[in-house]
């Protein structure tokens, strides 16, 4: 399974969401679909896309958030999982693409490539819904059903170690950040 | 308990004052009185945190929203914090409203504080993050406003100093 074709899969769905990507990989791939002012691309701090996630949800009560995070930054942070869990915002959706891989700096294996288990981490984490998947057709089902249950939910997705040929965009991340959030403001103040 | 209510009330209603309504903490004894406020407050959202550098996302994630956000927590949360800041907070020019317990400074009794006391004023100075301190009760209404509005105006972070002049009664 692709991590491109996971996101194609979903795409339009995250028209009326509001998106926070991980650095890497998963920014320029969701880049390449088409950028949209309600994505907003973490291009560093690696384990805090998930808090930021947190931080819209709880604030935004009315906005469905979904944060695509990775093994690699989800280690980093996994004390993010008990946090999250503790306030269990029905509104996030977080979905971990996990290729077991460091990929954007070469390729070095993750602990989730030697047993460590992401969906195991998070179940006893206290996040409500939690499941791993491992073809597109249950990536989109399994998105779709977090975006209809309205819990907070913890999506693996088992992805192949490959990505975009190139990482950066001609998206600036100021230019990101500012119409991310101007585009937020206007949701509110309709 | 030596922690002062009465200043961390004084502080409390100052976050309130500048229209905070999120706080992230990590508790500790100088910090007590806050975090108890802020959890009694149904207006607050409080996030107890399992670690300092969250607040950074959490804060950024309420600065997209438009919620204005505080931070609580000690010197050694801030060490803890520094990569978010820089390759967060400062990255994407996002404000942060930093109250940092000033422990391991003057008169620390607490030997395991010490060596965090005293790299916190060369890291901030290090940084670039405008610090001031919190230390006497007649300027805490206003220097937790203008901490607030330059870390908004500047959008980036400022740290404001809890001092034991102010959190502790000996």
């Amino acid at each position: 399974m692709l991590r491109l074709d996971c996101l194609r899969s979903v795409y339009s769905e995250l028209e009326n969401c509001l998106v926070v990507t991980i650095m890497g990989a998963v920014a320029a791939e969701l880049q390449s679909l088409g950028h949209r002012p309600n994505f907003f691309y973490l291009q560093h701090a690696m384990g805090l896309a998930s808090s930021t996630g947190l931080g819209l949800a709880l604030c935004l009560p009315e906005q469905t958030v979904i944060v695509f995070d990775g093994d690699g930054s989800l280690l980093m942070n996994l004390g993010s999982l008990s946090t999250m869990a503790r306030y269990r915002p029905r509104n996030l959706i977080h979905i971990v693409f996990d290729n077991e891989s460091l990929l954007s700096v070469g390729g070095f294996p993750t602990a989730t490539g030697t047993g460590t288990d992401l969906e195991g981490i998070s179940r006893a984490s206290g996040i409500p819904r939690v499941s791993t998947v491992r073809s597109v057709e249950s990536f989109k089902a399994a998105v779709s059903d977090a975006m209809q249950g309205r819990e907070l939910t913890t999506i693996v997705a088992k992805v192949e170690a490959r990505g975009p040929a190139a990482y950066v965009t001609d998206l600036t991340l100021l230019e990101n950040r500012f119409q991310f959030r101007r585009h937020i403001q206007s949701l509110k103040a309709r | 308990m030596p922690v002062s209510a009465t200043n961390s009330k004084l502080i409390y209603d100052a976050l309130k004052e500048c229209d905070i309504r999120l706080v992230s903490a990590l508790p500790e004894t100088w910090l007590v009185h806050l975090i108890r406020s802020a959890d009694e407050d149904p207006d607050m959202i409080l996030v107890r945190l399992a670690k300092e550098e969250e607040g950074v996302g959490i804060s950024a994630g309420a600065h997209f929203a438009g919620v204005k956000s505080a931070m609580l927590m000690q010197n050694h949360g801030f060490l803890a914090s520094i990569n978010g800041i820089v390759s967060f907070a400062h990255l994407y020019k996002i404000p942060l409203l930093m109250l940092i317990s000033y422990r391991g400074s003057l008169g620390e009794r607490d030997p395991w504080q010490t060596q965090g006391g005293n790299v916190t004023e060369p890291l901030l100075r290090a940084l670039r993050i405008p610090y001031f301190s919190l230390d006497a009760v007649d300027t805490v209404r206003k220097r937790v406003r203008q901490a607030q509005t330059l870390a908004e105006s500047s959008l980036q972070p400022v740290a404001l100093l809890l001092t034991r002049d102010l959190m502790w009664e000996e």
